[in-house]
This record gives structure tokens, sequence and C-alpha cells, in this order.
């Protein structure tokens, strides 16, 4: 369970979080979706600990995050798994030392077996036959997925994802959705995805926050998702004129 | 920022880089990669103005020697001690502020800037530690081996011009450098390199690792982690020099 409490951050007077508060349940994907520029990244590198707030507090389980320091932190982030809006790939490795990363840093796992693991990973992400090549070697949304892979590979207890399908096709889209909601049930984790996917939403939003410039505007689950009555969040989920038709 | 809280952000950074590594085995793996980045890529640059070097000094201290009374074997001695005391490690240093200072400091800010200094913090692993103290201690091991390098290779400079240009015989040179030498010198330019190695990897690291911004701000990081290395390099020079050689 994450839990963020009454978060501020502004960005020169400009408020980007205005007291966020909400529940990320463990077992459960839980949607923030918005408006580009909304503030999504930004409350989930929030929870990430990479923005400082500048007020609220944030709590992984029963510890309090935001008022950890840099150490205890990192015993925190040693359970998390972070999927970048850009990926974030370390562009001198190749797609297998990538994945291999976090396997060399924090297991004493024999050369073998961390190969093993790491090709499972790519294997479920649907990235294969890519092992040698350099990120920079990858199309946009092979690198999300090389970095969805990566995220996954320690079985983290929380996973954050920041738009884990922009810049796929609706068909890899949904297998990596569905690949995010299986791993959440199987391994029990916390799972926080960001997306203005509404296919990802109506797939896996068991539990979605709608965020409207900074302010939490709308919680609910999918099934609610298309009867609210909240002009803002109709307006960004009726936004084609495909799902406006549907509607009526 | 001001000066002082620069320099308290650098230290504090630099405290989180000496801290305790995740793994020996990583560190040695990455110090290794740096040795051949930073050291082994950096041969060719030293050998060729070390050669180029060592051959003009003799030229010019030739030509400065007028005095038939000064014997030719000056020349040999003048080159050896410039090279130790200054242009091996201080020149060689500045020289390699620039190569090494501007890649490490543009490496690092590209890592900011694509996230993935963000990417290793999120794991858990103190990307301080993981990024930068590699790149100091291979620099620790391997500049002054660029040092003695230099030092070599100047001096084997000016016996080519000597030889091929017949500035003095090449006897009085050799003599020249082996007179009145103190082995004192090479542990008084080895000493320094060890701190300019210590400065141009760490001010750069400083300059890279707190990019913010885009690649405008990756190349500006890059020239001010020369330009201030630059700077610190001359500035232990004065301190070292006023405290080793009394
Ligand atoms: N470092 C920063 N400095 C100043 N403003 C920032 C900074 N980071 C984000 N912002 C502002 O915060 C707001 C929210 O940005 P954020 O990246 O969270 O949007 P988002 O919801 O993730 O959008 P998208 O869907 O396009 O990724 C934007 O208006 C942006 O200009
Ligand atoms: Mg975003």
């Amino acid at each position: 369970m994450i839990e963020v409490k009454n978060l501020f951050k502004s960005y020169d007077g400009e408020f980007v979080l205005n007291d966020v508060s909400a529940r990320f349940e463990q077992g459960k994907c839980n949607l923030i979706i918005g408006r580009s520029g909304s503030g999504k990244t930004v409350l989930l590198k929030s929870i990430a600990g990479l923005i400082e707030v500048d007020e609220g507090e944030i709590w992984y389980d029963d510890q309090k995050f935001s008022h950890l320091n840099t150490t205890s932190r990192q015993k925190i982030r040693k359970e998390m798994g972070v999927l970048f809006q850009g990926a974030a790939l370390f562009d001198s490795l190749t797609v297998e030392e990538n994945v291999l990363f976090p396997l060399d840093m924090f297991t004493g796992q024999q050369r073998k077996e961390k190969l093993d693991r790491a090709n499972f990973c790519l294997e479920r992400v649907k990235v294969t036959g890519s092992n040698d090549l350099f990120p920079a070697e990858l199309s946009g949304g092979m690198k999300k997925r090389v970095a969805i892979a990566r995220a996954i590979t320690l079985n983290p207890r929380y996973l954050l994802c920041d738009e884990p399908n922009s810049g796929l096709d609706p068909e890899t889209g949904i297998v990596i959705d569905n690949l995010i909601s299986s791993l959440t049930e199987e391994f029990n984790m916390t799972t926080i995805v960001n997306s203005h996917d509404m296919n990802s939403v109506l797939e896996i939003g068991d539990n979605v926050i709608f965020i409207y410039k900074g302010c939490k505007c709308w919680e609910g689950s999918r099934k609610e998702i298309l009867q609210t009555d909240n002009e803002a969040l109709n307006n960004f989920v009726f936004a084609t004129n495909m799902a406006k038709q549907i509607k009526n | 920022m001001s000066l002082l809280t620069q320099i308290g952000v650098y230290f504090l950074l630099m405290k989180r880089a000496f801290s305790q590594p995740e793994k020996f085995s990583i560190l040695y793996r990455q110090t290794m990669r740096e040795i051949e980045k930073t050291g082994i890529n950096s041969f060719p640059i030293v050998v060729v103005i070390s050669l180029f070097v060592g051959a003009v000094i003799t030229i010019q201290t030739n030509f400065n020697i007028e005095n038939p009374l000064l014997p030719k074997y000056l020349v040999g001695v003048t080159v050896r001690d410039s090279l130790l005391l200054e242009f091996s490690s201080t020149m060689v240093a500045l020289i390699l502020a620039g190569k090494v200072g501007s890649s490490i400091a543009s490496e690092l800010g590209m890592m900011r800037i694509t996230e993935q200094i963000d990417a290793l913090e999120v794991m858990g692993v103190n990307s301080a530690s993981y990024l930068i103290l590699p790149k100091v201690i291979a620099a620790v091991l391997f500049f002054p081996i660029l040092c003695l390098l230099s030092i070599m290779v100047g001096i084997a400079g000016g016996y080519f011009s000597c030889v091929l240009a017949d500035i003095i015989p090449p006897s009085e040179y050799i003599y020249g450098i082996q007179y009145a030498f103190y082995p004192y010198y090479i542990g008084y330019a080895l000493t320094k390199m060890v701190f300019y190695a210590i400065i141009i990897t760490s001010v750069s690291s400083y300059f890279g690792y707190y990019v913010k911004g885009g690649a405008v701000e990756v190349g500006k990081s890059s020239t001010r982690a020369v330009v201030q290395s630059s700077i610190l390099i001359l500035l232990a020079n004065l301190i070292l020099t006023r405290t080793i050689l009394q």
C-alpha cells in the first residue's frame, strides 16, 4: 500500500500538485489519469522521492517515506520498480545488460541464473533477439518495453509506471497493460500507472484517480468512470468522436 | 547558487560518492572500464604532446645558452627538470582537464537529463558512488602513470631533436639528463598528479551530476568543469609547490 497525504508542490508560484491525497492499494492496478501537463509525472516522481514536495506525507506501508533520509529510502527503493516516461535506459549498456543491472547490483546469483531471469523478463515484454543492441538502436516502444523488463526483474513490491504504453501500437499496448495487471495480481504488488489512454483505463483500472490541473478531482473504478457527471472527467473520457458516439 | 553553497553541495556529493559501495565486484568492474576510457585513451595525446614539448624545450634552451662558458649538458638538465617539476604534472593535468574533465561532465550531464541518474536512484543504487567513485579511483591510479610516461617521452623527444637536428651532441644531452638528479622530484611530480586527478574527476563530476535542463546546459556544464578544474589545478600547484618544495 502506498498512501499520499495532502501533497503540495509548486514551481515558480504555480501549483503543480495542489492538496493531493490518495491511497493506492496492494494487489490492485491504481491508475492516475489526466490531461497532458496536469501533473501526473510530478506526482509519480514525488511518490518515488525524486521530487521533493513542498508539503505533505508519502507512506509506503507503515513507513513515512517522505521523512526518511537517503539511506533509509534506499532500502525501500530496492523493492521498487520504476518506469520513466522516457524509458531512461542506461545508454552505455546493451539491452541485456540493462535488464541484468538490478540483478548484478543486488543479488549474488550465478551468471546463468541471472541471464535466465533477464531473458524471461524480456520475453514477457515481447522483446526477443535484441539482447545485444544498445538503447540507441531500439525503437521508442521497444525502449519502453525493455525499461519495463528492467523494472520487474527483481519482482518489486511497488511498481510505478509513467505511461507504459504511450508510443506503442494499441495491440502491444494492451499486451503491456495486461502484463502489468497480471504481475500485480501474481506478486501482490502495489502498482501505480500514469496514463492518458482510455483503453488502459477500461482494461486494467481497478482504482482510477483523475488529476485535473494539479488537483485530484475524481476517484473511482473503471466501471464508474463511464457514468460520472464530473464535467472535466467527462471531457477527458469522451474526448474522441468515437467515444461520444458510443455514449449517445 | 552562491559559491559557498556550491562548495557545500560539492562536498556533500563527495561524501556520498565516497561512501561504501554496494558491491566491490561492481566497483572493480567500473573502475577497470574507467581506466580504459580515461586512462588508456589518454595515452596518445600525452605521448604526442610530451614528445614535441621535450624537443622544443631542448631547442629553446640551447638557443638561450649562448654563453660558451656554460656547458652544453645544461640543456639536458633543463629539459629534465622542466618536465619533472612542471610540464609532466601540471601541464599534462591541464590537458587532461580538457580531455577527461569535459567528457566526464558531459557524460554525467547527459545521464542526468535523460533521467538515467534518477533511474539508478529509484533502484536504490547510490548513484554518486556508482558513477563517481570509479572515475576518481581510475584517475588516481592512472594519472601518475601518464605523468611518468610524459617524463620519459619528453626526455626522448629532446634526445631525438639532438640527434635529428644536431642541437647538442647526444652524449652531452644524456649526461645532462643524469647530472645532479634528485629522485625526490619524481615523488613531487607524482604527488601533484594524484591531487590533480582528484580535482579533475571530482569537480567535473560535480558539474555533470547537477545539470538541469537540456543539451545546452550539458555543454555549458562541461565548459565550466574544464575551466574550474583548470583554475583549481593551478591553485593546487601553487600550494603544493610551496609545501612540498621547501
Ligand atoms: N522541473 C520543473 N520546473 C517547472 N515546471 C515544471 C517542472 N516539472 C514539471 N513542471 C510543470 O508541471 C506541470 C505538470 O507536468 P507533468 O510532467 O507532471 O505533466 P504530465 O501530467 O505528466 O503530462 P504528460 O501527460 O504530458 O506527461 C506542467 O505544467 C509542467 O510545466
Ligand atoms: Mg508525464
